[in-house]
Parts: structure tokens; C-alpha cells; sequence
């Protein structure tokens, strides 16, 4: 790609390599620990699904178990693996067991493990079959239809009730939209646990559930097939529960994942250890899932000033690229982020916008990258609103962003009518066919405001970035260094889920699927 | 009369204004002018369009007309529609709630509270129970503040304590005894299915059943706030859209004033 910013390559470099470093420091613990939740994403890669009578999800309650009998160090592959061997059971029937308090796994005889893993091996096999399925479908419906030159356009239904949310998604497809996310309810993030089966209740949101994701996604497929396009479906994989949510998602054909390694930690108070661990396994399966993760840093701007702050935009970015990397995934699966909220008040800021978006583009050549819409400055105006709404869509066009959630000039108001959704995406239409190829007849004058901006804050991000690397990223984030948000080391919550692997510890699921991608 | 795009016609309503008899001003006083839009759950065509018009009538506007009309789906259409309101209301008997306190500056207020109060005033935000929305609770307090409008962080005299998010009634309250919090600021963003209510309603219970209601100044804040609704659910005041760090501080500071807090 022709650059139009001119930027100090050497600082790029820079940056790149202390983001490397910051990840690779932590890389060593992230391969001694294991979580609550990594393990319960096992169970779930085992085929163990469903609740109990309390409606306890039934991988809580075997990982539970695991816990309070202090043998969970070994991995909840291990465990099952060994009783598999023992009893002769499946997954399913042995967590069906620990919860109807019929077996105890602590008390079993331990198998070497080999015998464990040569048990369990069908059982894995069967699951990469499965996302193998699920990723071919995937590739013969791009093939059969095509995939979108050009932007896709980005939705979110958000009616807390998954069967109305697919009322609104077909809908919204029809009009023209390529992914559609289903918000989660408010709150979710927080609970350890992901719920069980179809929803009809939430709190701005639905219910990340599995059940919900079929739902969804067969209704997608539906009017895709109809459409003649292939309609991506995008959840949120955050949280305390994020690689069971990517696991969920891989076996469901999701597309779209929101999936940031800091997120949880700056903004919904998660330790950091445990987010650092979680969004690791998390990847691993995003990646082997075909997945493409969308990273956060629309965040930092909307809790922080969008001009003075850019750097720290660009500064996650790199994180997230690291992470990411050492997760196993493709550059061309990483969706980083980035938002449109700089204050219309002030002189120049489309430049501005203009600047930060194209220097993503060049930074990140491969990257599919996510552009959210103006939300901190939306006002209830709507009529202005829908202008901000047509800047943001021009940045989208001109500078080759890739997801672009479309903005809604009834946000700050309420969850979007179905006639909120048609509207912006009219709107985006029109300016991306009107501007389709304006921004490769556009170059930037030799040391103007766009490229001096776009190198000014890239040279603040790069030193953000090598203070980081000084102090290392926990250190950084109990400083507040980031995002002016401190958070102890061992404050927030799910500190309690992380554990120590003990030496016979392992994950069939890392080790066949990290790095690659199924079907390729 | 004209259904076309241009009105020609001679106005045959009084123009002159009539406070007891408000009503809508599109071009021409008195002409009621409004404009709306809608989905309605049919088909796009002459009977979908018709039955937005009959609707129109009934919610009071004269000679409506539709000036736009879009299928969203097979059997779902999007209308824009003009016309008169022939409602009225009475102005001069309107009398609304307002939080009544002057608004001083950041300086004003920093003096203020080092003649009335002479000590730091302790303040502790948070956007509570399950709503993830930090953009309410920010504004007012963050250093830059919004729109020009420093948030209580900058306030040289109010030592302000932001908890961000998703933070449990138990826990904010556990926190703002902890700090000895003077005043103590809620935001809700996420009105869905009046959840906001429950939860300030939660809140105030919460503080009574401990014996703490009266040590605070308790301020709540969102989109959907109203002072009167603040009041209502037993707050000291409430803040809607448009409001700043100072209207904020100004209240809290006077309030205590005038409890005689020291």
C-alpha cells in the first residue's frame, strides 16, 4: 500500500517490538495458570452442555468440583479423561454424575496419561471435526456468494428477547447490513457463568447463550441464502466467561468476536491476571474458529478525551496485535479497533479522525479493522446526530476501514427502532457508492495537518509503549498508566478462578488448535 | 385543501399567541405544524399508507400528510409524516420541578465551600447495580469534565472518587462510609424496562434500613432523570440531559451549607 501519511517507519518498529515484549514477558505466566472458566471451556469443547436442577450450568458445577476437591491444577482434560477410563462413561454423563453427587473424580484411581489422553483423543477429534464443519459451511457460503468488497456494514440488536432480536436482524440483513451483533445484556461480563438455553429477558441486551447463538445463526443463514449474501453474526467474548464463549461461538458458527485482552480489566474491574489468561485460550480458539475478534479501544475514547488520547488507541492496538500473535492468530483475523469521538466542537477534528484512521491502515495492513460511530458527543439531536453519523461513514470510506458499526442518530436516546437501522444504513450506502473511490485519489499534503497529527501520535504511543515495556504490564496497569485507570494485581473480580497448573496439567484443545485455522 | 408539498393556501386561524392555548409553530403561529415518523407492521402500499394518515388523525393532527414511505422488510414500513396538531395546552398553568439552587463556577463553588464549609468536601460517583455506562457518571466528574464544564475531579475543594461502573448498591455505599463521603452521585444510563428505577429505589432503601440516608447528599443523574422523578424516589435532586459538573456541585455544596454541615 502507498503511504499517504508518511510515517517514521522506525518508529513503528519500535512500538512493535515493545508490544512484543510486554506479551512475551507475560507469556510465561499465562503457560503456568489456568482459570475457572479456561477449564469450564474445556468441558464445553467436551461436549459437556446443559444445567442441573438449581440450573447450575453443568461445566460449572464439574469445574466447581474440580476446585473444592483441590484438583483442578491437572486440568479438567485430565479429570474427565482419567474418569472416562475408569468408568466408562462419556463427558456428558460424567458431569451428570458429579452433580447428582454419584461420583466423586477426586477419589478415582489415577491413570497415566497416556491412557487419558488416548480417551479422551476421539472425544477432542470429534469437537475439530465439528468447527471444521462449521468453518467449511462458513468458506463454501463465501464462495458460493462472494464476500463484500468494500466495508462491511455492522449492526446491533439489542431487544433482551433473542426471537424478537431475530425479527430485527432479518430485517436489518435484508436492508443491506453484512454482520449483525447481538448485544449482551447488561451485566453479563460479570457473572461466571454463561446461561443456559433461548432468552427472552434482558437489560439492554441479550443473553449470550448458546441456544441463542444457533437460533441466531440459523435465522441468518436463512435470509442470507435468500439474500444471496452471507450474513456474519458477532457476540461478545468478554467478560469472565471469555473462552467459553469462544468456544460456544466456534461450535455455533459465529463469525464476529468482540475480544480485547485489556478490556476487562480497565473497564469492567476483572483481574488482571485472570483476563490475561482467559483472553489467551480465548484466541486460541478464535483463531482455529476462523474467527475475526474485534478489540476495544473505541473504550479508552469514550471514557477519555479523543483528541489528547489517541495515542493510547494506538498504543492498544499494538498490545492486541502482540497478544494475539502469541495466541496463535492471523493478522488477517484481527479486527483492532478504533472510534470516531472527537469533540465536533473543535476546529479540524475530522483531519483528525481522518489521521488516526488511515494511520491504523497503514500500521496494520492486514488487519480488518473495526471503526465504531460517535456516541460521547451524540446529543439526542438527531438531525446532527445523522450528519456525525456521514462524517464518521466518509473516514470509513476514504481510509479503508473494514467493520464499520453503523452509528445511530437515536443513540443517547434508545436501543434502535427497526427505522433507526434502515436509515443508517442508507446512509452509509449512499456514501460509500457516492465516495467508493475517492480516497485513492486523495493524497495528504506533505507535511499538513493529517500527517503531522497522525506522526505526532504515533510517537507518543510508541513512548507509552516503552514505558510499558519498562514496567511490565501488570505494573503499568497498577499505576494507572493506561487509560488513567489503576488496577491492583490482585484486585477485581475472578481473581479467586486462577490456578497454578500442576505438571501432568493439560489443554488437548491448545495444542491442536493454536496457530492453525480449521478447513485450511 | 393541498396535500402536495407546497401549502398555498390562506391561513384561516387566529395568529396571535396565546400562552393559554400553546400550540406547535412549524412557519406561521398557531399553525401546529409537526413531524413525525413511524414503522408500522404492514406492507408497504396505499393501505399501509392510509392507515398511517387514519393514525395521524387520531393522535390530533389535522390534514396529515405522508411524505414518505419506505418497506423495512416485506411487512414492515417506514413513514414521515406532517401535520397540525389541534391540541392545546395551558402554558401559564405549567409549574415543573427544577433543581432551584444558583449555578456557580468552579471558583465560586471552591470559595464557597472554604467559607461555608472549610474543609474538603468528599464526593463519590459511580454508575450503579448492573448499567455499564461510565459516559453519564464521566462528564460530571472526570478532571476535563463536558462541553466546557470541568467535572468535580478538577474542583481545587471537592476530593471526588469515581468508582466507574457496574458497581453493586451494597458496594457503593460499603465505599462512600469508607470515605466519608459528603455527597454521593449516581448515574443511570440503561433505562430499559424502568431499571434504573428499581435500582434507585434500591439504593435509597438501602441507605435507610442502615440509618445512613440523612449523612449524604444523595444526587442521582441519567438521560431519563428528572428532579421531580429524583425527589419522588427520595433523592436530594436530580439531574437530567444537559447537565454539567457545576450544576452538580453547586447543588451538593449549598445543600450541605445549608444542613449545616461542617
Amino acid at each position: 500500500m502507498e503511504s499517504k501519511l508518511n510515517l517514521n517507519q522506525e518508529l513503528v518498529a519500535k512500538a512493535r517490538a515493545s508490544a512484543a515484549r510486554v506479551a512475551d514477558d507475560l507469556q510465561t505466566f499465562i503457560d503456568a495458570h489456568t482459570t475457572v472458566t479456561v477449564e469450564r471451556a474445556v468441558c464445553r469443547l467436551l461436549g459437556i452442555d446443559g444445567i442441573n436442577e438449581l440450573e447450575a450450568p453443568l461445566p460449572n458445577v464439574l469445574v466447581d468440583h474440580l476446585q473444592e476437591n483441590g484438583i483442578l491444577a491437572g486440568g479438567a482434560a485430565y479429570a474427565i479423561g482419567n474418569a472416562m477410563v475408569e468408568t466408562g462413561k462419556t463427558p456428558q454423563e460424567i458431569a451428570e454424575a458429579v452433580s447428582a453427587g454419584a461420583l466423586n473424580l477426586a477419589q478415582l484411581p489415577t491413570r497415566s496419561a497416556e491412557e487419558v489422553r488416548t480417551a479422551i483423543a476421539p472425544v477432542v477429534e470429534a469437537t475439530l471435526s465439528r468447527i471444521t464443519k462449521n468453518v467449511s459451511s462458513r468458506n463454501e457460503f463465501l464462495k458460493e456468494f462472494g464476500d463484500k468488497e468494500g466495508p462491511y456494514l455492522y449492526i446491533i440488536v439489542a431487544t433482551g428477547n433473542i426471537y424478537e432480536d431475530i425479527i430485527q436482524a432479518k430485517a436489518g440483513a435484508k436492508q443491506g447490513a453484512d454482520i449483525i451483533a447481538v448485544i449482551r445484556t447488561t451485566g453479563q461480563s460479570l457473572l461466571d457463568y454463561v446461561p443456559y438455553g433461548a432468552t427472552t429477558e434482558g437489560f439492554g441486551g441479550t443473553y449470550a447463550t448458546q441456544e441463542n447463538f444457533r437460533l441466531m445463526r440459523a435465522a441468518l443463514d436463512e435470509v442470507g441464502k435468500e439474500q444471496g449474501r452471507y450474513i456474519r453474526l458477532c457476540n461478545y467474548c468478554s467478560g469472565l466467561c471469555m473462552p467459553e464463549i469462544a468456544a460456544m461461538g466456534a461450535l455455533e458458527r459465529l463469525d464476529v468476536m468482540l475480544n480485547d485482552a485489556l478490556y476487562g480489566i480497565l473497564f469492567r474491574d476483572i483481574n488482571m491476571q485472570r483476563t490475561i489468561i482467559d483472553q489467551y485460550f480465548s484466541r486460541v480458539i478464535n483463531g482455529y474458529a476462523g474467527v475475526i475478534i474485534n478489540t476495544g479501544e473505541d473504550n479508552y475514547l469514550t471514557t477519555d478525551d479523543a483528541i489528547t488520547s489517541a495515542h493510547t488507541v494506538l498504543a492498544s492496538q499494538f498490545l492486541n496485535e502482540a497478544f494475539a500473535l502469541r495466541a496463535g492468530m492471523r493478522e488477517e483475523q484481527m479486527g483492532l479497533g478504533h472510534a470516531f469521538e472527537m469533540d465536533p466542537d473543535v476546529e479540524n477534528t475530522f483531519l483528525y479522525e481522518l489521521a488516526q484512521a488511515q494511520m491504523a491502515r497503514e500500521i496494520f495492513p492486514k488487519a480488518p479493522l473495526k471503526y465504531m460511530p460517535p456516541t460521547k458527543f451524540m446529543t439526542g439531536n438527531i438531525f446532527r446526530g445523522h450528519i456525525q453519523d456521514a462524517l464518521f461513514n466518509m473516514v470509513c470510506i476514504l481510509t479503508g476501514q473494514k467493520l464499520q458499526l453503523l452509528g445511530m442518530m437515536t443513540e443517547a436516546i434508545h436501543t434502535p427502532f427497526m427505522s433507526d437501522r434502515a436509515l443508517s444504513i442508507e446512509n452509509a450506502q449512499y456514501i460509500f457508492r457516492t465516495m467508493a473511490d475517492l480516497g485513492s485519489e486523495l493524497s495528504f499534503k506533505e507535511g499538513g495537518i493529517i500527517q503531522s497529527r497522525a506522526n505526532e501520535v504515533l510517537s507518543k504511543a510508541t513512548e507509552l509503549l516503552s514505558e510499558i515495556e519498562e514496567l511490565g504490564l501488570f505494573n503499568t496497569l497498577e499505576k494507572g498508566i493506561f487509560a488513567d485507570v489503576k488496577r491492583p494485581k490482585d484486585g477485581g473480580k475472578g481473581l479467586s478462578g486462577v490456578v497454578v497448573k500442576s505438571s501432568e496439567y493439560f489443554n488437548p484443545f491448545i495444542e491442536s488448535m493454536k496457530g492453525k485455522v480449521a478447513a485450511q | 385543501m393541498s396535500s402536495g408539498l407546497y401549502n398555498t393556501h390562506k391561513n384561516n386561524f387566529d395568529t396571535t399567541l396565546d400562552l393559554t392555548r400553546l400550540k406547535p409553530y412549524g412557519d406561521t403561529m398557531n399553525d401546529g405544524k409537526v413531524q413525525l415518523s413511524f414503522t408500522l407492521p404492514v406492507k408497504d402500499d396505499a393501505r399501509g399508507e392510509e392507515a398511517a394518515r387514519l393514525l395521524a388523525k387520531k393522535m390530533g393532527l389535522e390534514e396529515p400528510n405522508v411524505a414518505y414511505h419506505h418497506a423495512l422488510d416485506k411487512e414492515f414500513t417506514f413513514f414521515v409524516v406532517y401535520g397540525s396538531c389541534v391540541h392545546t395546552v395551558n402554558y401559564e398553568d405549567i409549574h415543573v420541578v427544577t433543581v432551584e439552587s444558583e449555578v456557580m463556577t468552579m471558583e465560586e463553588t471552591n470559595e464557597y465551600i472554604q467559607k461555608h464549609i472549610g474543609r474538603k468536601v468528599v464526593m463519590v460517583g459511580a454508575s450503579t447495580g448492573t448499567d455499564a455506562h461510565t459516559v453519564g457518571i464521566d462528564a460530571i466528574m472526570n478532571r476535563k469534565g463536558f462541553a466546557g464544564h470541568y467535572g468535580v475531579e478538577r474542583y481545587e475543594m471537592i476530593e471526588a472518587y469515581n468508582l466507574g461502573s457496574q458497581v453493586p448498591n451494597e458496594e457503593f455505599i460499603r465505599k462512600a462510609v469508607e470515605l466519608n463521603a459528603d455527597v454521593l452521585l449516581v448515574s443511570q444510563t440503561v433505562t430499559q424496562k424502568d431499571i434504573h428505577i428499581q435500582n434507585l429505589t434500591e439504593l435509597i432503601e438501602l441507605l435507610e434500613a442502615e440509618g445512613l440516608r440523612e449523612r449524604f447528599v444523595v444526587i442521582c443523574g441519567g438521560p431519563r432523570i428528572s428532579h421531580e422523578l429524583a425527589k419522588e424516589l427520595g433523592y436530594d435532586a436530580g439531574f437530567g440531559a444537559g447537565s454539567y459538573g457545576d450544576d452538580v456541585a453547586s447543588f451538593a455544596v449549598i445543600e450541605m451549607a445549608r444542613r449545616g454541615v461542617k
